[in-house]
C-alpha cells in the first residue's frame, strides 16, 4: 500500500504520498492507504485512484517511487492539472527522454556522445554499406520497429555485411511487416557505467557521480557499486559533464540517471538513455556522497534550491549494492514466489543498510518484482567494501523459497569481480565458475563434503534442540516424567543412537537433491557422535551450546563455529536451512504422517482376484440403478462415474477403477441390481479382433447355458459378454 | 478409588517450613587397600557385562541383520527408538534373559521390552526379534513376555507389542504351549488388561502366525504393514497341508485383506516407517477421559531437588565383589538419595537393618537396606517401617545385601521365625510401589523378607555383585556333606575325607555357578543386571513408572505376635 511522509521543507509541502510499495515508503511513512487489489494496473498503475487517494488524505505531493508510473509524463501532468506537486522532473522531460530516438537527437545536438551510427530513413543497400564501413567493424544491425532480438545481426567485417543485412532485412519484414533497419557500432565488452543527476527548479544542475551496474542477468542489474572502478579521475569529470549537459538539455529537475554504455577496448562512452526518475540503486550514490537523495528530490519539488554546488559534492569511499532476488538462480534465474518462511538480515550499521518491504511471513507474490531487499555496503575503499559485501551476504538469512543470495557470493567473490573486471557480460563470459559446475569431480567433492558438514551441524542441532523443547513442555508438570527426556537419554547399558534422514537439496529449487543418511550417538557427556551411514568419512565428535532462537554454538576437535537453523514445514515436508560460516544449505525431511495413498491399499485380496479378473466392477449393495453414464465399449477415465445406483435412500456412483474401455455393462436405468452382481468390466484395451475369435471360440463352448446359473459371480461375468 | 492427596503447593520445598534432614556422611575409605582392590574387581565385572551386553547388542548376527535390512525392516530397538519420542529414555529389561540357557544362544531371548514415553505417556513396549530364530517365542521368550505385561498391569502401563514372530518354537512346543504360564497367557493378559482399561496396541510389522495371530486379534487396536506384516492362524505350507489351497502370505493374511476385509487390522500402513508412525499416533490419541485424574495426579513429590553430595559413580566401587567384607549400606543411599539426605528411623533399635525416609528426584520413599545379618529386631523393626509406608503411600526400596536370619538355639527360642513372618507378611500385603535392587548376597529367607522375585516388586535388578541362593555354597556342601556322611554310614560305607572333599567341592561349584548374577538374569529371576552407577537414574525411572496409578488401600493378614 501507498504511504504517506512528512514534508522537509518549511510551509510547502505538508504530506507527501509515496505512490509505491517499496523501500521509500518503508522508510518514513507514517499512514498506509489501500488503492485497490494486489494486481498492479488495478492499484500502482491507476493514475486517477492514485490522485485520488492523495487529494483525499490531505497530500499536496505525490511521489512516485521506481517503477509503475515514475516515468509517466501523463501521471506528472494529470498530479499538476489536480494541484498536486509531483516529486520528479518536468513532464516535458519526461516525454523528451521517454523516446528513444528523439532523445537522441537532442542529445547529439547538445554534443553529448552518442554511438556511431547510422538512422537514416534511407536504406539503399550500398549506402548501407558505405555508412557501415565508416562506423567501423564490428557493427550491429538492428530493426528500427519491434525488439526481442529478432532481426539483429552482428557483423564483425565489411566482407559479411551485405549478407547479414538482407537476413536482417528478411527476418524484420517477416516478423514486424517493416524491414528498416539502423545500423551502430557493436560494443564488444561493453560497460553499463550511469550518472546520477540532480537539478533544481531554478536552473542548476550537478551530478553525482557515476555507478558501475554492468554485472547484470536477464538485462537487470543485480550488483551496484559507486564509483565505478578503474575509472580515473579526468574520465569521470567527462562522463559527469555530460550528463549535467544531457539533463540541461531537456531542462531537467529532480532526480535523473543518465545511462552511458562505455567501451572497454576503446575507452569511449556513449550515451544510451535517461532515466528520468530516482533509481533502485541511488543508495550508493548516497553512501558515496553522504547525501539523503530523496529529502533532495522533497526540497527541490518544494522549490529550494540544491543545497551543494558541484565542487562541494564530497566522494568518500566506496559503495556497493547487491540486490536479493526470490529467484531460482539455476533455472535461468526465473522468478520465483513462496512465503518467507525465515527472513532474518544482516545487522544494520551507519555502514550497511537494507532496504526491504518486507518481512518474515510475509508471501513474495507473482503480482510484483521478485526483490526481497537491497543489501548496501559502505567501505573506506573498494576492497574493505567488497570484503563488507561477501560477509554481509555470508549472513542474509532467507528460507521459504529460492533466492540469488549464494549467486550473489560466489559472484562477489568471483576473481574478475574482485580486481573490479566488470562488463554486462560478466555473468555469461564466468558461467562456469560462477555456477556450481557438478560434474566437475573436485568442485562437486567440494560440495559434497560441505553438504555432508553441516548436515552433521544440522543433526546435532536439531538433537539438541529437541532435548531442549521436550524438556521444558515436561519440565514443571510432572518432575519424574523429566527424567526420561535427560541429557543424553538413558539406554541400559548402551549409548542411545537415532538415525537422521536429510535430504539434501542440491539447488534450491529441489530437482537435484541427495539423501543423506545420518547416524547420531548421545554420548554420555552429552556431545553428539556423528557418522555418515555409508561409512565414506570418519565419525565426528560435536558438542552443540544452544543460543536460543534457533541459534547454536558448535565444536568439533578441529572447529568451533556460530549455526544458525531455520525449520519450517511446507508440502509435507519439513524444511531445515542451516548457516554457518561461508556455508548454507538446504535439507529436507519427510514428514512421516498418518497418510497413505489410497493406491497402497489397493492390492488385491485373494478372495477379490480369485472372483474376478482384474477391472471387474461389482455391485457394492443391492440396489436400483438409476443412472447409466457411458455406453458399453467408450473409453473412461480413472475415477470417471459410470453409472448411479440407489440404495438405502442414497446415490452411489459407481466409477471405473482405472483407465480403459468399457466392457459388459449391460445394465439399463431402472434395473436392480443385488449385491455382488458384476456392473461392468474395465479392460486397458479395447477388444481385438483376436480377441473377439477368442471369445467366439468360448461360446462355442456353449456359454448360453451357464447364463442361468445365477449362483456364482465369477459365472455371471462371463456370461455377460458372450451374449452380446 | 480417588484419595485426596496434599496440593502441590505445601509440599514444595520454598513455602514449607525447612527443617534440615539428616545428612549421611561420606562413608568410604578411598585410600585403603580393600578399597582399591574392590574398585578393580567391581571393574572387571563390569567390563565382563558390557561383553556380554555388546554381543546380545547384535542380535541374530550379521547375516540376519542383512535380512532384515533387505526386507526393509528395521531392529527391534530402532523400532522402539521410532516410536519413542525423539531423543527420549528408555529403560530396557532383562536384557541378558536366555543367556547361556539353551545350546543355541537366544540373545535377549529372543524378544525386546522396556519401558519409554510415547508422546510424554510412558508405554510398556514389547518387540520381538525376528533375527533371533525367526522372532519365534522359547519358554524364556514366553517368560520374558509374560514379565513385561505383568510390569504394565504393575504400572497401568499402554502395552504397544511389535509383533514380528514365527509364533511358538514348534520343537519345544511341550514347554510353550499348555501350561498357565505359557503362550496363552499372553491373550489372557491382553484380555485382563484391555478390561482394566490399559491400552493395547499391537503393530504388525514382520509375520504373525499361529498363536501370535491373537496378539493383534486381541489388540485394542492394531497396525499392519503392506508387504511385511501377515497374520494368519495357519501359514501357506500349513493351509497346503490342510486344505490343499494354495494362496501367498499376502493373500492369505496381509494388510490389505486384514484393513479392507477381514477386519482383523484398523490400520494400513505404507511401510514400517508409517506403520510406527500411526503407533505414536495411537498414543497420542489415549486420552483416556475421565481417568485422566487419575493417571495424571499430583504425586508425592517437590519438583526441585538436590543431586547427591557424593559420586554415584563411586557406587562401583562400593559394591561387594567379596562377600565377606561388610559394607554400610549407607554409603550406598548416600548417593542414590536426593542432597545424601536420609531420614532414619529407629536408628538405635535392631540396627543390622537401616530403615528411613529420603527423596529421589524429588519423589519421597521409603528404604531399607541391609547392614548385616537379620536378627528378631530388625526384622521386627523392618515390619513396622513397611508399615509406616503403606500407610502414607510411600513407594519402598528395598537395598538387598543379606547373608540370612540369624539362625541357633538363642534366635529360635526368641521367635525369629515368628518376626520373620512378619517382616513377609507385611511386604507381601503392602501396596505400595516396590522396587529391589540386590548390592550383594540375597540369601535364604533374607531374599524373602527383603522382597526378593517372589513378593512382586515392581521392579527387581541386580547388581554385578549380586549372589542369590537358598543359602551359601560352603554352607550346603556342609550340610549335604553331614548328611552323606549319616547315609553312608547307615550303609556302612567307608567315606574317605578325601571323597568328602571332593562331594563338598562339587556343591560348591553347582552353587557358585547357580548364585551368579548371570544365572540369574538368564531365568528372568530379576529385570537385569545394572551398572552401580546407574541405580540412582534406573530407581528414578521406576519410580516414575510405578507411581502413575490410584493408591490402594492395604490389608494384611494374621500377624503372628
Amino acid at each position: 500500500p501507498p504511504k504517506a511522509r512528512e514534508g522537509v521543507g518549511h510551509g510547502g509541502i505538508q504530506k507527501i504520498l509515496v505512490a509505491n510499495r517499496g523501500e521509500i515508503a518503508c522508510r518514513s511513512a507514517d499512514e498506509a492507504v489501500r488503492i485497490g487489489p494486489p494486481p498492479a494496473r488495478l492499484s500502482y498503475l491507476n493514475a486517477s485512484a492514485i490522485v485520488e487517494a492523495a487529494l483525499r488524505n490531505g497530500a499536496q505531493a505525490i511521489h512516485p517511487g521506481y517503477g509503475f508510473l515514475s516515468e509517466s509524463a501523463e501521471f506528472a501532468q494529470l498530479c499538476e492539472t489536480e494541484g498536486l506537486i509531483f516529486v520528479g522532473p518536468p513532464a516535458s522531460a519526461i516525454r523528451d527522454m521517454g523516446d528513444k530516438s528523439a532523445s537522441k537527437k537532442i542529445m547529439g545536438a547538445a554534443g553529448v556522445p552518442l554511438v556511431p551510427g547510422y538512422h537514416g530513413d534511407i536504406q539503399d543497400i550500398n549506402l548501407l554499406k558505405e555508412e557501415a564501413d565508416k562506423i567501423g567493424y564490428p557493427i550491429i544491425i538492428k530493426p528500427t520497429h519491434g525488439g526481442g532480438g529478432k532481426g539483429m545481426r552482428i557483423v564483425q567485417g565489411p566482407d559479411e555485411f551485405i549478407q547479414s543485412l538482407l537476413g536482417a532485412k528478411r527476418e524484420a519484414a517477416a516478423s514486424f511487416g517493416i524491414d528498416t533497419v539502423l545500423l551502430e557500432k557493436y560494443i564488444t565488452k561493453p560497460r553499463h557505467i550511469e550518472v546520477q543527476v540532480f537539478g533544481d527548479k531554478h536552473g542548476n544542475v550537478l551530478h553525482l557521480y557515476e555507478r558501475d551496474c554492468s554485472v547484470q542477468r536477464r538485462h537487470q542489474k543485480i550488483i551496484e557499486e559507486a564509483p565505478a572502478p578503474h575509472v580515473k579521475h579526468e574520465f569521470r569529470s567527462h562522463l559527469g559533464e555530460a550528463a549535467v549537459s544531457a539533463a540541461k538539455a531537456v531542462g531537467y529537475h529532480s532526480a535523473g540517471t543518465v545511462e552511458f554504455i562505455v567501451d572497454t577496448l576503446s575507452g569511449k562512452f556513449y550515451f544510451m538513455e535517461m532515466n528520468t526518475r530516482l533509481q533502485v540503486e541511488h543508495p550508493v550514490t548516497e553512501m558515496i556522497v553522504g547525501q539523503d537523495l530523496v529529502e533532495w528530490q522533497i526540497r527541490v519539488a518544494n522549490g529550494e534550491p540544491l543545497p551543494l554546488i558541484q565542487s562541494q559534492v564530497p566522494l568518500t569511499g566506496h559503495a556497493f549494492e547487491a540486490r536479493i532476488y526470490a529467484e531460482n538462480v539455476p533455472r535461468g534465474f526465473l522468478p520465483a514466489t513462496g512465503v518467507l518462511h525465515h527472513y532474518r538480515p544482516v545487522s544494520l550499521s551507519s555502514s550497511v543498510r537494507v532496504e526491504t518491504g518486507v518481512g518474515e511471513g510475509d508471501t513474495v507474490s507473482m503480482h510484483y518484482d521478485p526483490m526481497i531487499a537491497k543489501l548496501v555496503v559502505w567501505g573506506e575503499n573498494r576492497d574493505a567494501a567488497l570484503i563488507k559485501l561477501k560477509d554481509c551476504l555470508l549472513k542474509f538469512q532467507v528460507a521459504g523459497l529460492p533466492t540469488n543470495i549464494n549467486f550473489l557470493h560466489r559472484l562477489a567473490n568471483h576473481w574478475a569481480f574482485e580486481d573490479g573486471l566488470v562488463e554486462t557480460h560478466f555473468i555469461e563470459q564466468y558461467k562456469n565458475e560462477l555456477f556450481t559446475d557438478s560434474s566437475d569431480d573436485k568442485v562437486a567433492q567440494e560440495g559434497q563434503r560441505d553438504a555432508r558438514l553441516s548436515a552433521a551441524f544440522v543433526a546435532a542441532c536439531l538433537c539438541k534442540k529437541e532435548q531442549i523443547d521436550q524438556q521444558k513442555s515436561v519440565s514443571g508438570r510432572d518432575g519424574l516424567l523429566s527424567l526420561w527426556y535427560a541429557d543424553p537419554p538413558f539406554r541400559m547399558h548402551h549409548c542411545a543412537r537415532r538415525t537422521i534422514e536429510l535430504d539434501w537439496d542440491k539447488e534450491s529449487d529441489g530437482h537435484d537433491s541427495e539423501l543423506l543418511k545420518l547416524s547420531v550417538t548421545y554420548n554420555s557427556n552429552g556431545s553428539y557422535f556423528i557418522e555418515m551411514s555409508d561409512n565414506e568419512s570418519p565419525g565426528m565428535e560435536v558438542e552443540v551450546t544452544d543460543l536460543e532462537n534457533h541459534n547454536f554454538r558448535v565444536h568439533t576437535d578441529w572447529l568451533s563455529t556460530d549455526v544458525s537453523l531455520a525449520v519450517y514445514i511446507n508440502d509435507h515436508d519439513t524444511h531445515i536451512h542451516v548457516w554457518h560460516g561461508k556455508h548454507h544449505h538446504h535439507f529436507k525431511q519427510m514428514v512421516r504422517l498418518e497418510q497413505f495413498s489410497e493406491d497402497a491399499s489397493q492390492h488385491k485380496s485373494s478372495f477379490e482376484a480369485m472372483s474376478h479378473p482384474r477391472g471387474t466392477v461389482v455391485a457394492p449393495m443391492a440396489g436400483l440403478v438409476v443412472k447409466v453414464l457411458v455406453e458399453n465399449g467408450s473409453k473412461v477415465e480413472d475415477g470417471q462415474p459410470i453409472l448411479v445406483l440407489e440404495a438405502m435412500k442414497m446415490e452411489h456412483v459407481v466409477k471405473a477403477p482405472f483407465s480403459g474401455y468399457v466392457h459388459g455393462l449391460q445394465i439399463a436405468a431402472g434395473q436392480q441390481v443385488f449385491d455382488s452382481n458384476v456392473l461392468f468390466r474395465v479392460q486397458v484395451y479395447t477388444l481385438s479382433p483376436l480377441s473377439c475369435t477368442r471369445t467366439q471360440k468360448v461360446r462355442d463352448l456353449n456359454v448360453e447355458e451357464k447364463i442361468d446359473i445365477p449362483c456364482s459371480p465369477l459365472v455371471v461375468y462371463y456370461s455377460i459378454p458372450f451374449t452380446i | 478409588s480417588w484419595k485426596t492427596r496434599p496440593s502441590p503447593a505445601i509440599l514444595l520445598g520454598s513455602t514449607r517450613p525447612y527443617s534440615p534432614a539428616a545428612v549421611l556422611p561420606d562413608g568410604i575409605d578411598r585410600t585403603s587397600d580393600s578399597f582399591a582392590r574392590n574398585s578393580l574387581a567391581v571393574d572387571q565385572l563390569l567390563s565382563d557385562l558390557q561383553t556380554h551386553i555388546r554381543q546380545v547388542l547384535g542380535g541374530g548376527g550379521a547375516e540376519a541383520m542383512r535380512r532384515n535390512v533387505s526386507r526393509n525392516k528395521l531392529l527391534p530397538r530402532e523400532r522402539i527408538d521410532r516410536l519413542l519420542d525423539p531423543g527420549s529414555s528408555f529403560l530396557e529389561l532383562s536384557q541378558l534373559a536366555g543367556y547361556e540357557l539353551y545350546d543355541e544362544s537366544l540373545p535377549s531371548g529372543g524378544i525386546v521390552s522396556g519401558i519409554g514415553p510415547v508422546h510424554g505417556r510412558l508405554c510398556m513396549f514389547v518387540a520381538n526379534d525376528p533375527t533371533v530364530k525367526g522372532g519365534t517365542y522359547y519358554p524364556i521368550t514366553v517368560k520374558k513376555h509374560l514379565r513385561a505385561q505383568e510390569v504394565a498391569a504393575q504400572c497401568h502401563l499402554p502395552c504397544i507389542y511389535l509383533v514380528d514372530s514365527g509364533g511358538a518354537n514348534l520343537p519345544r512346543q511341550a514347554e510353550v504351549f499348555p501350561d498357565r504360564d505359557n503362550f496363552g497367557r499372553i491373550f489372557y493378559n491382553q484380555a485382563q488388561m484391555s478390561s482394566e482399561g490399559i491400552p493395547q496396541i499391537a503393530l504388525v510389522l514382520g509375520s504373525c502366525t499361529a498363536g501370535g495371530a491373537y496378539i493383534p486379534a486381541m489388540a485394542d487396536e492394531s497396525v499392519i504393514v503392506k508387504g511385511n506384516g501377515t497374520i494368519f492362524l495357519a501359514g501357506p505350507p500349513l493351509v497346503k497341508a490342510a486344505t490343499g489351497e494354495e494362496v501367498s502370505a499376502e493373500d492369505l493374511g496381509g494388510a490389505s485383506l486384514h484393513c479392507k476385509i477381514s477386519g482383523v487390522s484398523d490400520h494400513f500402513a505404507d511401510d514400517e516407517l508409517h506403520g510406527l508412525a500411526i503407533g505414536r499416533r495411537i498414543v497420542k490419541n489415549l486420552y483416556m477421559a475421565g481417568k485422566q485424574g487419575v493417571i495424571n495426579s499430583q504425586p508425592n513429590y517437590t519438583l526441585e531437588y538436590k543431586d547427591p553430595l557424593y559420586d554415584v559413580k563411586e557406587l562401583r566401587s562400593i559394591a561387594p565383589a567379596d562377600q565377606k567384607q561388610p559394607v554400610d549400606i549407607r554409603s550406598v543411599i548416600a548417593r542414590i538419595v536426593d542432597g545424601s539426605e536420609f531420614d532414619e528411623f529407629k536408628k538405635l533399635y535392631g540396627t543390622t537393618l537401616v530403615t528411613g525416609f529420603a527423596r529421589i528426584f524429588g519423589q519421597s520413599v521409603g528404604i531399607i537396606g541391609n547392614n548385616g545379618i537379620l536378627f528378631t529386631e530388625s526384622a521386627l523393626k523392618g515390619t513396622h517401617f513397611i508399615e509406616l509406608c503403606a500407610q502414607r503411600n510411600i513407594p519402598l526400596i528395598f537395598l538387598q545385601n543379606i547373608t540370612g536370619f540369624m539362625v541357633g538355639s538363642r534366635s529360635e527360642a526368641g521367635g525369629i521365625a515368628k518376626a520373620g513372618a512378619k517382616m513377609v507378611m507385611a511386604v507381601s500385603c503392602a501396596k505400595v510401589p516396590k522396587m529391589t535392587i540386590m548390592v550383594g548376597g540375597s540369601f535364604g529367607a533374607g531374599n524373602y523378607g527383603m522382597c526378593g522375585r517372589a513378593y512382586s516388586p515392581n521392579f527387581l535388578f541386580l547388581w554385578p555383585t549380586a549372589k542369590i541362593s537358598v543359602m551359601g555354597g560352603v554352607q550346603a556342601a556342609g550340610v549335604l556333606a553331614q548328611i552323606e556322611q549319616s547315609n553312608k554310614k547307615r550303609q556302612r560305607i567307608e567315606w574317605s575325607e578325601e571323597d568328602e572333599e571332593k562331594f563338598k567341592g562339587k556343591v560348591v561349584e553347582a552353587y557358585e555357578r547357580e548364585a551368579s548374577p548371570y544365572y540369574s538374569t538368564a531365568r528372568l529371576w530379576d529385570d537385569g543386571i545394572i551398572d552401580p552407577a546407574d541405580t540412582r537414574k534406573i530407581l528414578g525411572l521406576c519410580l516414575s513408572a510405578s507411581i502413575k496409578h490410584a493408591p490402594q488401600d492395604t490389608k494384611y493378614g494374621v500377624f503372628r505376635m
